[in-house]
């Protein structure tokens, strides 16, 4: 088991595209750490340059205490999950387990004891004599965690790997794959465009995008404080209202005269913008004490919630995660306030946290 | 309102009336079908039937009018002149078949050899200018042979290329490969690199990875793309008979058609050339029929 320190990656590719524009991690032992993005933000890259599939221009990579930049990726002692489970078409299961501990050269008895060890380990019993194409989506993608497990590797490297499977196998995957790292305690690094999967996986998250990092933290300081715009924007289903503000007489306030909680220090001579959660808003009756007037703009019920979007006269109309006891109809007019603590501010043209 | 609703009502019981009356519109349809193809299948045929029949006829059986379609005594005689010459020994037609063999055979498997590795890399690589590269190569193929064959006539009298095996083999390979790369590229791309990238975790080279996982996946797209460039070689023509003078060298194509000219034309031994010809194309297409409809068909169904 071993951290992974990724220093001034960059990756430039012979046709000019730039994959990754620069990117630093520091990724603890035992650490099961997610990257998130946008597709084209540099994630998968720079997990396969961590791999050694791909060759970074500059910057340096560590795993353990090697610096592995040239090492082929057989030598790096890392095992890679795929998206399409690369599964050897041609082996049955119990090969396709053991193929990298024969390519080692392990013993025969070696190979069979740990075969078995990763076959129980994600219930494969009755699957091992099959070949890939009759496996399931979900079966297959198991047998893939297998193979990288009977590796014993240093780090876990999961490019995508649920992204194929329908939602509710992908909600027992997720489940499997953080009981598995926790039981291993191998370190992993994760990567993937679905948030849900970054937040209820990851011990740390790391947000691409644009092949820089915008933000690296807990599931938690990335949901309450988004580092710039486009993580206040990514995170959240649905994401944060993105609200125009102004600092007056002791209140944040927006165009329509929604007032939200100042937090400190603000600087003052700036333009800026507010990032509140639809939790943190209230649907109200009309007129009702600190509400702002506006009007339903539409409802959708999500069976345990409901959210409503408001237009209260800004030129965003915003988003409000309400109960399902509180019901207001399509158009009626309504309130709407701030119930949440002191919101994010972001400057509008850094894009950057300012408090 | 009301007559929409009509309408609908009306066509509640259409559908049960409907199939019996399919099934006789599809059986007389089909009757049709058959009979239309039929006449076209005799239409399309009837040249291949007459080359088969001339080969197997006597002589003056082959001249006699009105034709004679069923009573005429087959004779194999046309078949031993195509490879026994008549004083003994091979004749010049046998000589011609086994240089298309070898022609045909070597620049085929020369291209595959280069082309395959090639589209293998163009699919996986970042290469600078990647389409402008695929499309120069691509660009090669305009030309019809007859544009070129004689800059390449010239060029081959320098070299001493001329009235040589080699010299066809390079020119046949050299029209194959782009074919190759360019129809072999989307094999490869259909198999998932990932493949690749597993094997080469599991501690194998990327050409290992490649030779032990990628190339068998590869091998219906490669069996369907060398029997294009073999046909291509086999039948090719305006070059064989340009760039080369001498029986040693000539290939079938242009013997065959030498063989037609002068004062009598021997069409017994043209028909039966033509057959011998024809054939191992025909029983090479057949054995590998299954991965050509595999090959062709791959890039069909998107994964």
């Amino acid at each position: 088991m071993a951290g992974i320190e990724v220093t001034s990656l960059h990756k430039r590719y012979p046709d000019g595209t730039v994959a990754v524009e620069h990117v630093d991690l520091s990724i603890g032992d035992g650490e099961l750490f997610v990257m998130l993005g946008p597709s084209g933000c540099g994630k998968t890259t720079t997990l396969r340059a961590i791999a050694g599939l791909e060759r970074q221009t500059s910057g340096d990579i560590r795993i353990g205490d090697t610096l592995v930049n040239d090492l082929p990726p057989a030598e790096r002692d890392i095992a890679m999950v795929f998206q399409f489970y690369a599964l050897y078409p041609h082996l049955r299961t119990r090969d396709n387990l053991a193929f990298p501990l024969r390519a080692e050269g392990l013993p025969k008895a070696e190979v069979e004891e740990r075969v078995g060890e990763a076959a129980r380990l994600m219930r494969l019993g009755p699957l091992l004599d099959r070949r890939p194409h009759r496996l399931s989506g979900g079966e297959q993608q198991r047998v893939a965690l297998a193979r990288a497990l009977v590796r014993r590797p240093r780090a876990f490297l999961m490019d995508e790997p649920l992204t194929n499977l329908d939602a509710e196998l992908r909600a027992d995957m997720r489940t499997e794959i953080k009981h598995l790292q926790g039981e291993l305690g191998t370190t992993m690094v994760y990567v993937t465009h679905d948030q849900v999967e970054a937040m209820s996986l990851g011990h740390r998250i790391a947000i691409l995008n644009k092949g820089r990092v915008e933000q690296i933290g807990t599931p938690l300081e990335v949901y309450d404080r988004p580092a710039s715009l486009f993580c206040a924007a990514f995170i959240g289903s649905p994401p944060m209202n993105l609200i125009e503000v102004e600092l007056a007489d002791g209140h944040l306030r927006s165009k329509s005269g929604l007032a939200l909680t100042p937090p400190p220090n603000l600087p003052r001579d700036r333009s800026l913008i507010a990032g509140v959660r639809p939790e943190a808003l209230e649907v109200t009756e009309p007129g009702a004490e600190g509400s702002v007037p506006g009007r339903v703009v539409s409802a959708e019920w999500l069976g345990d919630e409901i959210i409503y979007v408001v237009d209260h006269g800004d030129q965003r109309d915003v988003r409000v995660r309400m109960p399902l006891n509180v019901r207001f109809a399509a158009d009626a007019p309504v309130g709407l306030r701030h119930t949440g603590g002191p919101p994010p501010v972001y400057d509008a043209s850094t894009e950057e946290l300012v408090a | 309102m009301a007559v929409s609703v009509n309408e609908a009502v009306s066509a509640g019981p259409a559908p049960d009336q409907r199939p019996p009356g399919r099934r006789r519109r599809g059986r007389g349809r089909v009757a049709i079908e058959v009979a239309v193809l039929a006449v076209l299948a005799a239409v399309m045929l009837f040249p291949v039937l007459w080359m088969i029949e001339t080969s197997i006829k006597e002589n003056r059986d082959v001249y006699a009018i009105p034709a004679k379609f069923f009573d005429f005594t087959i004779t194999l005689d046309h078949f031993k002149d195509v490879f026994v010459a008549s004083g003994g020994g091979p004749s010049t037609l046998s000589g011609s078949f086994l240089n298309s063999v070898i022609v045909a055979g070597v620049s085929t498997v020369l291209a595959t050899v280069l082309g395959v590795p090639a589209a293998w890399a163009y699919s996986r690589f970042s290469v600078k200018a990647k389409k402008d590269q695929l499309f120069f190569i691509l660009s090669t193929r305009f030309m019809p042979p007859v544009v070129v064959v004689i800059p390449i006539f010239l060029m081959y009298r320098q070299v001493g290329l001329f009235d040589t095996k080699l010299g066809l083999i390079l020119i046949y390979t050299a029209f194959n490969v782009p074919f190759t790369i360019w129809m072999m590229k989307g094999f490869v791309d259909e198999v998932p690199a990932e493949y690749e990238d597993a094997a080469m975790l599991d501690g194998y080279t990327r050409l290992q990875a490649f030779w032990k996982f990628t190339l068998p996946l590869l091998l219906p797209g490669i069996a369907a793309t060398a029997v294009f460039a073999l046909i291509f070689s086999w039948n090719e023509f305006v070059f064989a008979i340009f760039l080369t003078s001498s029986d040693a060298v000539r290939t079938a194509p242009p013997a065959i058609a030498g063989l037609i000219g002068g004062t009598t034309v021997d069409w017994g031994l043209v028909a039966a050339a033509s057959i011998v010809f024809a054939l191992p194309v025909l029983v090479f297409s057949y054995l590998v029929r299954k991965h050509l409809v595999a090959g062709v068909t791959l890039g069909a169904v998107r994964r």
